[in-house]
Parts: C-alpha cells; sequence; structure tokens
C-alpha cells in the first residue's frame, strides 16, 4: 500500500501553513458548506468562466469544479519552488536560443541531433533568429507535483502557450468574496499582480523597429476555442485588445490591426494560436486563423511573437528527459527541482524495461496533452494494458514511461465531508527583460477517490493555491 | 558563364482584390558558383516589406499590395556570372542543420513503390556514389511527360504513373535519399535551356543531397546531371511548397489565375567569343 504525503497533516498534528484552516474548517457546519459551494458555483457561472472539454461531447459550457479548500505552501518552501522554477524557465530558453543557433548542446554531445532537429515542433523557418531579449517562451507554465515536505518533482514542461492562468485569478477572487475573514487573519501573497506583469514582460520583448510604448495584442483563434474565455479575460485585465487573424494585416514591413479609428500598427503578438496556424505563406497554407505574412514581419524585426515559433522543441516530451543536463550546461548550476525518472521508449532497453512493467508505470505519448493517450498501469484494466503494449510496441519512439509517482494530498470538499485528494501545481513564469513568478499558481485536484488523474478534461477540479508571508 | 534572366508572373483576379501580401524566395543564393553582376525584382503598385536572410541562407522578401486591383505582375530581371562547381554548393553559408533534412513531408514520403526503387543502395560505404545512383534511378523511373502531374502530385504518385515533370523528379530522389537516411532538400531556381532539343522549362527544380565531408551536392535527374553553371540557385526547402520562389495570398472571394514567362539566355562575354 502506497503511502501518500499529506499537505495538511503529519499523523495527527497539522502542518504550520494550515495551522489556521484547521479552526476554519472545523467552524464550517455542512449546511454552511453547502451554501458556500453553491454560492461559488453561482458567482464562477455569472463570470462565466467555463471550459470545454475537448473530444469529450457533453456540455461545452461546464464548469471546472472548484473546491473551496485552499492549498498552501509556506514562504520557505515557496522560495525554493520560485528558485528552482526560474531556474528551469533560463534554461530552456538558452537551450530554445541555441538550437535555433549554433546547436553547441547538440555538438557537445548532451542530446541527440535527431531528438532536436527531427522534431516535429523543430521550426526550420526561425534558425538562425535571435528574438528580442534572446527569449522564446515568455510564458512558461511548469507542472510539478509533490511527494514529500521537500521532494517535488517536475511532470512537464509547457513553452508554447499554458492555459489556466485564468483560473489561479478567478479562485482567489473568489474566495476573497466568499471567505473575507480567511484573508484577514492569514497573511496570504497576492497573485493579482499577475497581469500587469505579462503585459510589463510582453511590453518589454518588443521588436527591433519599435521605437516607442508598443501597442500589445492577443490573437485568440476565436470564441469556438476552449480558452476563450481566459483570452479574454486576459486582455481585459492588461487592457490590451483581444484580436482575432482577420482583424490584422501585413503592410509593407509591419503588422496593423483594424480599428474604428483606422489601422494601428502592432508590435506585440500574446498568440493563443500554434505555430501550423500562425501564418498561411510560412506554414499551413490552408489556415484561416493566422496572418498571411506574418512571418516575414517577425524575422525582419517588425513585430514580436509570443510565444515565439518554435519554442515548442523545449517542452517535447522526450527533450523533457535532458532538462536537467540543459541546466548544467547552460547555467552550471544543479537543478534545484527533479525530474520525473523517465524511460524512452525508444530505447531498446528502456523499451524493454517499460513492456515487463507496464501495470505499474504511467505511459504518455510524446505529443500528447490533457490527460488523453495516457496509461496509469496501476488503474487500469488488462485490456488497457495490452492495447497499450501493442501501441507502444507499433511505435516505441511515441512513448515516454514514468514510474507512478505517489502526488501529495490536502484535504478537499467532497460529498461525505472532507476528505484528501491528490492534487498538482502549475505556476506561471513570466520571461521577458526579468523572469518573474507571481507567488501562487494553478492547483488542480483529482476529485475522484484515488485517482492521480488531474486533468480538468478528467474529471479534475481546481482550489485556490495560497503562498503564505514569511 | 553569364546569365540573364527575365521572370514575368502575372495574377489575373476577376473580381479586383482588396490586397495582395507575398513572400518572396527571388535573390540568387551566395556561393561560390554565383556572382551576382544586377539583380532587381519588382511588383506592380507593390511596397517593398521585411526582408531577411533566412537559417538556409536564403533572401526571403516580403512584400504587399494594397488593392483593389486586378492584376499584379511580379518581374525579376538580373544578370549573374556562374561557375561549373560539378553540383557542389561550396561557399554558401547556412545554419539549419542538415538532420532537418532527414523529415518527410507528404509530397516526398517514401511509399512502398519509393523503398523499392532504393533498394540495395547502400550511402554507408559511399553515400556520393549512392546518391548519383538513385538519382539515376529516378530519371529511368520517371519520363519527362509535361502534363502529366500536377503541382500537388507527390513523389510516390509520380513514381506509379512513370511521368513527370522536374519536381515531381525532385521529389521522388528527396524521398528515397531521406529513406536511406540522407538529408535531400528540394532547390528552385533557373536553367539555361539547351539548343538539344530538351524541352524543359527555363523556371526549375532540383534536389540537393547532403554528402558527409562534402556539403551538399545538387542533382538534377530531370535532365540526368548535376547542377554546372547553366543553373541559378534561388531558394531551398523540405519541398516544393517549403522552397517555393513565390508564396502569396489574395484578400478576395474570386478566382485567381496565373501566367508565368521565363527566359534565361546566355551573354556572349569577350572572352567567351574569342575560345
Amino acid at each position: 500500500m502506497t503511502s501518500y504525503f499529506n499537505e495538511m497533516y503529519q499523523g495527527t498534528s497539522v502542518r504550520a501553513p494550515y495551522a489556521r484552516l484547521q479552526d476554519w474548517m472545523q467552524a464550517m457546519p455542512a449546511e454552511l458548506r453547502q451554501m458556500k459551494q453553491a454560492e461559488a458555483e453561482a458567482l464562477f457561472r455569472r463570470i462565466g468562466i467555463t471550459f470545454a472539454v475537448y473530444g469529450e461531447g457533453g456540455d461545452p459550457d461546464r464548469l471546472i469544479p472548484f473546491d473551496m479548500f485552499p492549498r498552501v505552501f509556506s514562504g520557505t518552501e515557496w522560495a525554493r519552488l520560485e528558485r528552482g522554477i526560474k531556474q528551469r524557465a533560463r534554461a530552456l530558453n538558452a537551450f530554445l536560443v541555441d538550437v535555433y543557433g549554433r546547436g553547441e548542446i547538440v555538438r557537445a554531445g548532451r542530446i541527440p541531433a535527431r531528438l532536436v532537429y527531427l522534431n516535429e515542433a523543430y521550426e526550420k523557418a526561425v534558425a538562425g533568429f535571435v528574438p528580442p531579449k534572446g527569449v522564446y517562451s515568455h510564458i512558461v507554465g511548469i507542472d510539478l507535483v509533490r511527494t514529500g515536505p521537500d521532494e517535488f518533482f517536475v511532470l512537464e514542461d509547457n513553452c508554447r502557450t499554458p492555459s489556466g492562468v485564468s483560473y489561479m485569478l478567478e479562485n482567489r477572487e473568489i474566495m476573497m468574496r466568499m471567505f473575507p475573514d480567511l484573508f484577514r487573519e492569514n497573511r496570504i501573497e497576492p497573485v493579482d499582480r499577475y497581469p500587469e506583469i505579462l503585459r510589463r514582460t510582453l511590453a518589454s520583448v518588443a521588436p527591433q523597429k519599435c521605437d516607442r510604448e508598443p501597442t500589445v495584442v492577443i490573437l485568440t483563434p476565436g470564441h469556438f476555442n476552449s480558452a476563450y474565455y481566459e483570452h479574454s479575460f486576459l486582455a481585459d485585465l492588461m487592457g490590451v485588445e483581444l484580436v482575432e487573424g482577420q482583424d490584422l494585416f501585413v503592410e509593407g514591413e509591419f503588422v496593423f490591426m483594424r480599428t474604428t479609428e483606422g489601422p494601428r500598427r502592432v508590435d506585440v503578438i500574446y498568440r493563443r494560436i500554434d505555430d501550423a496556424f500562425i501564418d498561411p505563406l510560412c506554414f499551413r497554407p490552408d489556415s484561416m486563423l493566422g496572418v498571411p505574412g506574418l512571418m516575414d514581419v517577425y524575422r525582419s524585426g517588425g513585430v514580436s511573437i509570443c510565444s515565439a515559433p518554435g519554442a515548442g522543441v523545449a517542452d517535447d516530451k522526450a527533450v523533457y528527459t535532458y532538462v536537467p543536463d540543459m541546466i548544467r550546461f547552460y547555467l552550471g548550476e544543479e537543478p534545484i527541482l527533479q525530474n520525473v525518472p523517465t524511460w524512452q521508449c525508444g530505447k531498446a532497453e528502456d523499451l524493454k524495461y517499460v513492456l515487463a512493467h507496464l501495470n505499474e508505470l504511467v505511459v504518455k505519448e510524446v505529443h500528447g496533452s490533457g490527460g488523453y493517450g495516457m496509461l496509469v498501469g496501476p488503474k487500469a484494466t488488462q485490456d488497457q494494458v495490452e492495447l497499450f503494449r501493442a501501441r507502444i510496441t507499433a511505435n516505441p519512439g511515441n512513448y515516454i514511461a514514468q514510474p507512478t509517482l505517489a502526488l501529495s494530498t490536502t484535504p478537499t470538499f467532497v460529498a461525505e465531508g472532507i476528505a484528501p485528494r491528490h492534487v498538482d501545481l502549475r505556476p506561471y513564469c513570466l520571461v521577458g527583460e526579468r523572469i518573474e513568478l507571481v507567488p501562487g499558481g494553478l492547483t488542480r485536484v483529482a476529485l475522484t477517490e484515488g485517482s492521480l488523474v488531474v486533468n480538468s478534461s478528467q474529471g479534475g477540479g481546481v482550489k485556490d493555491t495560497w503562498v503564505l508571508a514569511e | 558563364m553569364l546569365l540573364t534572366v527575365d521572370h514575368k508572373t502575372r495574377y489575373f483576379y476577376d473580381q479586383p482584390v482588396r490586397g495582395v501580401v507575398q513572400s518572396h524566395r527571388l535573390m540568387p543564393s551566395v556561393f561560390e558558383g554565383q556572382r551576382m553582376r544586377r539583380w532587381k525584382v519588382s511588383v506592380s503598385d507593390g511596397q517593398m516589406g521585411g526582408g531577411f536572410r533566412d537559417g538556409a541562407g536564403d533572401w526571403v522578401q516580403g512584400w504587399t499590395v494594397l488593392g483593389p486591383v486586378s492584376e499584379i505582375t511580379v518581374h525579376v530581371s538580373g544578370e549573374i556570372e556562374t561557375t561549373d562547381l560539378a553540383g557542389v554548393l561550396r561557399g554558401h553559408k547556412e545554419i539549419v542543420p542538415s538532420e532537418c533534412y532527414l523529415r518527410f513531408t507528404r509530397p516526398t514520403e517514401a511509399d512502398a513503390g519509393l523503398v523499392a526503387l532504393a533498394d540495395g543502395v547502400n550511402p554507408a560505404s559511399d553515400a556520393l556514389a549512392a546518391a548519383h545512383e538513385l538519382s539515376a534511378r529516378v530519371s529511368q523511373a520517371i519520363a519527362y511527360t509535361p502534363g502529366a502531374t500536377d503541382a500537388h502530385t507527390t513523389a510516390a504518385e509520380a513514381l506509379a504513373k512513370g511521368e513527370g515533370v522536374c519536381q515531381d523528379h525532385a521529389h521522388a530522389l528527396i524521398a528515397v535519399a531521406r529513406h536511406l537516411g540522407l538529408p535531400a532538400r528540394y532547390v528552385s531556381g533557373y536553367l539555361l535551356v539547351g539548343h538539344d532539343g530538351a524541352p524543359h522549362e527555363a523556371a526549375h527544380a532540383w534536389a540537393e543531397v547532403h554528402i558527409a565531408g562534402l556539403g551538399w551536392v545538387g542533382f538534377d535527374p530531370a535532365n540526368r546531371c548535376c547542377p554546372d553553371d547553366r543553373y541559378i540557385r534561388l531558394g531551398s526547402g523540405l519541398d516544393s511548397g517549403n522552397a517555393a520562389m513565390i508564396r502569396g495570398i489574395a484578400r478576395s472571394q474570386g478566382e485567381e489565375s496565373l501566367d508565368v514567362s521565363v527566359t534565361v539566355a546566355q551573354v556572349q562575354t569577350q572572352s567567351q567569343t574569342q575560345q
């Protein structure tokens, strides 16, 4: 029987960061709790924050379940996480500049050339280009899990356009509205500076040809996109325009947006569209979402694109294995946050081990996301295991495997009362002229008893995440 | 050899368009085999956009045309001195690693037919000889037949048909080379059409294969040779779409038609006339 680290209780004693929540929790009768839960749901509905679940059908406006029990870090715990996250964000960006430049890490034999240059996410079109301030990934979402008091592991890096930050902000907003006393009694670091820091970060990477206060926009694929709410939410909070591809056009050396007062030059585009769709002249010619000619303007220094096209090669699940090496190679430092040990099925020896231990491992597709195309060995039926055995054998390079981690739990409100449920954490590190991290992130919780899958698309919920001021 | 180029591409729109955006690869590559004397690209009513040298060494130039227009002309005219380097792309500056050109794309996918075509060729001992052999096999297997294929035909389809044009030859050679682990790419450019009756068009395409120790080497299966001083190299890519000389989009609902004329001629210089 695996034991799990409970972030609130050590045996019968309460861990320090959760001390005040003990009284709060005990003072709340079941009826009040149900009332508050209904209130929270009504608030989320009114704000309009919903999440469309990919490929599952059903109600696209389904709410992500919100759990009112906060997840808490002490200032000391957070300080270490912050150092580790920033270290990783620096190394990932150094890697991107390198592999689109001289490729020193490949020449030094620290990472196989094929893994980088044959990667689908490697964009030949940007080789030789160094984006402003040497930043490819401006918003790095690093998924972390905890297995003990000081044991944190990085599950994956998200270097393109990690979503979910609107939940971090909304969860806090709602908690503050519903439980103002909690925020008076606890010294909780604020997260509401995030939109302003994001705006500043984006403005700090204005292109070479920009000689004025840069105009920043968010480029969305449109309202049918599952994260559209987040796009418009962030645009509102930053005070920038939310645009679709058809609102932008290239003329001469620059990109413009159509406005009621005529065309206005755009300097920085925070795009929430995949590389393949941003410019039909450079990438997929059938894309209707992008801006024709955008890449020529970008490469000639007329506009900045965040994240920079090509950033995805750093967050590939096979490249992930090499991030600790990147930290050593580029920064000359030892990694503060550990990787989860990973077997690459593309390697013969690893494949043999994985096939022999499928019942114990978590198997993921190299390019998969959202918890799809994933096998959780200990929870899987024999049929599922055999299905994956066949898939892996047919295309080993497409799979990696990791041990089933004993994810920490935090108390969570469930039908029967309060019970431990497994959680992870996605903080959002901002990289521009400076590297910044607001104290907090998105905690996802697996609401089903015993489940280790926290993805919102697979029945996960969210919690407010507190960092206590020291 | 001193060559002149006159290349006009005319786009006709059945309804006036609100605007046109294009991305060009129309400047000669910079390497030891080519020395540009003069070169000019113009776009009727066009505004020159951003330009840059990309990681593969090509000059990419953006253009925009503000409508309404019913017709635009892209005109390339220039004069260039070429030297025969037996296909070797010597002195060409680029940063894209050759491994990038092992990636298959839709037109260069190696199906069973292409795999069979490469059967028995082993690049391990002598990659250059292997590339020559592959090029010869492609020439043999796909007869030059204008009109037999179109712009979207894949290497596999052209091979199955046994007919094609230079684009199909290049795709087929790329497919078999990559299949054997040799990086290969598509090159677009111009060709001085000889008086030997070969009906090949002056806007031409061929392939380059990366040979360890030698670098990129051109092969033209359509003409059963390696590029020499009759060839003018402009740009490269993973396949014809990726290496296109002109990519563009018109903001309109209507139909577009195209008229292309290319003339490549040799300038008789003093020294040559004395020979």
